[in-house]
């Protein structure tokens, strides 16, 4: 490990392009990802591809053929519970990644237990209500983790609109703000993926010290 | 004074978090509320008093995920 790269007997072409310092700040890295939807399928996609080693994925669902219009699941998923579904995908970007898949829902009574080993944790869940719960319990608990909230990517509107802001001392939120799925707007994958993008961007620059996690 | 999401707000002080919240017209369920940094807990809300030197952010939550 380390200075030598060498995995199986094969250089790790991702240490080559990265340099070995990041690779293993990302290898020892461990995300948590709430969600598995249109947010958390494509953030835990695009953390996989970046070298993180381990991922926390906890959502209750299970593939329906409604979600291939955003998530990253194929037509051979429909049925299968959606955690399972992505984490066999992760596994075939990278077979060395650990994730911890879960099939369960949180829960105000579960949500700080299942997110224990995460010192990031990224907010993908589809109910406000739900984002509003996970929010609260995270950041009430003393030692929590940062949490990368996705808040509003619906419609059509313009992709600048998407941003990722920072509010308090372990709180970013992406996306727009306002635009609700539940005002009669329809999610579309672009958008979608525009603010998961922003919420694994985040949790990149801070595994890899580009922005401060306190302050 | 107060400050909400950044605004200085004269008429905000004194009220609880659950009256601004209300006067805002957001449903304590679908948001998150900051107070000078620190995350607010919904069974706060109707006893917190903002004072005239908080800060406060409020998240209202939106649907998509």
């Amino acid at each position: 490990m380390g200075e030598n790269n060498v995995r199986g007997g094969a250089a790790d072409p991702l240490a080559a392009r990265i340099g070995p310092a990041a690779r293993e700040r990302l290898r020892a890295a461990c995300v948590g990802i709430a969600g598995a939807g249109g947010l958390g399928s494509n953030i835990a996609v695009m953390l996989a591809r970046s070298g993180v080693g381990h991922l926390c994925i906890v959502d209750f669902d299970a593939v329906d053929e409604s979600n291939l219009n955003r998530q990253h699941y194929f037509r051979r998923h429909v049925g299968a519970p959606k955690v399972e579904a992505l984490a066999d995908q992760l596994r075939a970007i990278d077979p060395e990644i650990v994730v911890d898949a879960r099939c369960e829902r949180v829960t105000a009574a579960n949500a700080r237990a299942l997110f224990a080993g995460c010192p990031l944790v990224c907010e993908a869940f589809d109910a406000p209500e739900a984002k509003a719960l996970l929010v609260e319990e995270l950041l009430a608990q003393p030692d929590g983790p940062v949490v990368i909230a996705g808040n509003g990517m619906a419609g059509l509107g313009p992709a600048d609109q998407i941003i990722t802001r920072r509010l308090g001392r372990r709180l970013y939120l992406c996306g727009d703000g306002r635009s609700d799925v539940g005002a009669g707007q329809v999610l579309y994958a672009p958008r979608v993926a525009l603010c998961a993008a922003q919420q694994a961007l985040l949790a990149l620059r801070l595994i890899l010290g580009e922005e401060a996690s306190e302050g | 004074m107060a400050r909400v999401n950044g605004k200085e707000d004269p008429s905000v002080d004194g009220l609880t978090l659950a009256q601004l919240l209300d006067r805002m017209g957001f449903e304590g369920a679908r948001v998150a509320c900051e107070l000078n940094g620190d995350i607010v807990p919904r069974a706060q809300f109707a006893e917190r008093t903002l004072r005239a030197d908080d800060a406060l952010e409020v998240v209202r939550f939106v649907g998509g995920g």
